[in-house]
């Protein structure tokens, strides 16, 4: 039995799994990829002690620091649940294994959110794709459509003003990103803005060959020719596992209080699955430290 | 028999790295192409194993795109 499992391994479990192995607690990290979502990130800027990193080496660099402990890892496995036990709780994953742990510190993070209309699915990795940053280059010399009106949609629509031959924007609102990206898009004259648009069909057979979009005003509907549809609608959070034993809030996510707690008594969470304003890495990873911490006192409690 | 396995993927993509490192640790060999420069690639890739994501991962008659480890170490029986 551990005294703490640690579920996801991106920026908030990585710096709990270092917190809680300097506090010597016998540790278990557990999570399906190492890195989470700064994976899918190009360049960080914002991290501090790094005037300019790759999400992916930034994130083999806090892998590291994890490998320097002896804590336990199992990577490529979901957590599926978590429940309660007489002695704290048992968490299941997808490859069938159990542990068991006094503490837990979820942290499992967010993923991109689905359009949910025809043909998403059927047509995936046939020109639908949720990483604009891997798929984007097969897409030179196209027109594409990129769905979406916050950063990462405005992200992928600049990076693709470079290769594709035309962009559509479609967003369900006016466009909400930062104005540097805003600015950067408005001023592409192979980019087309279509605001306060729905998507009702992406249609192809063995691959993309056009959307269906309508105006929510005038319920107008357009179609465009594109042969790649970029996601980029957001995120939500890998909350599944834990909803039988805390509410979620209205976004799915875990409400934890300051000290990172949940409303259950040594379960704790961190990071993006949390409600905690501000989706970045330095502010997940600052949560992960807090929530070992907290972790680490309660279990003192537990034995004292 | 040393199977022919070809890896089809772009520079800025984290699951081709994975796949790439799992390929590399269990001592498969590949070629690889990257999909961003190559345009015959490209198009053997977009039109021989009909896939627009990468990484596309082609061998005997498989083709897989993404990574998904488990698969692959079932279909290369590792």
């Amino acid at each position: 039995m551990y005294e703490l499992v640690i579920i996801g391994a991106g920026p908030a479990g990585m710096t709990a799994a270092v917190y809680a192995a300097r506090k010597r607690l016998h540790t278990l990290l557990v999570s399906y990829d190492v890195g989470g979502q700064v994976l899918w990130t190009a360049g960080v800027e914002n991290y501090m002690g790094y005037q300019f990193i790759e999400g992916p080496e930034l994130m083999r660099k806090f892998e590291e620091q994890v490998k320097q402990f002896p804590l336990d890892m199992k990577v490529g496995q979901r957590a599926e649940s978590v429940s309660r036990t007489n002695e704290g709780f048992e968490v299941i994953s997808d490859k069938e294994e159990t542990y068991q742990s006094k503490a837990v510190i979820f942290a499992t993070g967010k993923r991109p959110r689905q359009l949910n209309v025809p043909g998403e699915k059927e047509l995936l990795n046939r020109g639908v794709t949720y990483c604009a940053i891997c798929d984007g280059p097969l897409f030179a010399g196209e027109k594409v459509a990129v769905i979406g009106g916050g950063n990462s949609a405005l992200e992928a629509a600049a990076d693709m003003i470079k290769i594709a031959k035309h962009i559509y924007l479609v967003s369900l609102t006016p466009l909400t990103g930062d104005q540097i990206l805003v600015d950067k898009v408005s001023n592409a004259s192979n980019l087309t803005v279509f605001l306060e648009h729905e998507v009702l069909r992406i249609k192809g057979d063995s691959r993309v060959e056009g959307i269906r979009i309508r105006a929510l005003k005038t319920k107008q509907e357009t179609e465009l020719d594109v042969g790649g549809v970029f996601v980029e609608i957001g995120l939500i959070p890998n909350s599944e596992a834990v909803k039988e034993v805390i509410p979620l809030n209205r976004f799915g996510e875990v409400e934890v209080n300051c000290a990172s707690e949940t409303g259950v008594p040594g379960l704790f969470a961190a990071g993006d699955v949390t409600n905690v304003p501000e989706k970045q890495i330095v502010v997940a990873a600052g949560e992960g430290a807090k929530a070992a911490l907290q972790a680490h006192r309660y279990l003192q409690r537990l034995s004292g | 028999m040393a199977r022919e396995v070809k890896i089809y993927t772009t520079p800025g993509c984290p699951y081709c790295r994975m796949a790439k490192k799992f390929l590399n640790d269990n001592g498969v060999k590949y070629q690889e192409f990257n999909v961003a420069e190559d345009k015959a690639a490209r198009e053997e890739m977009t039109k021989k194993c009909r896939s627009l994501g990468v990484p596309t991962i082609c061998f005997d008659n498989e083709i897989l795109v993404g990574f998904n480890e488990e698969e692959l170490r079932q279909k290369l029986g590792l």
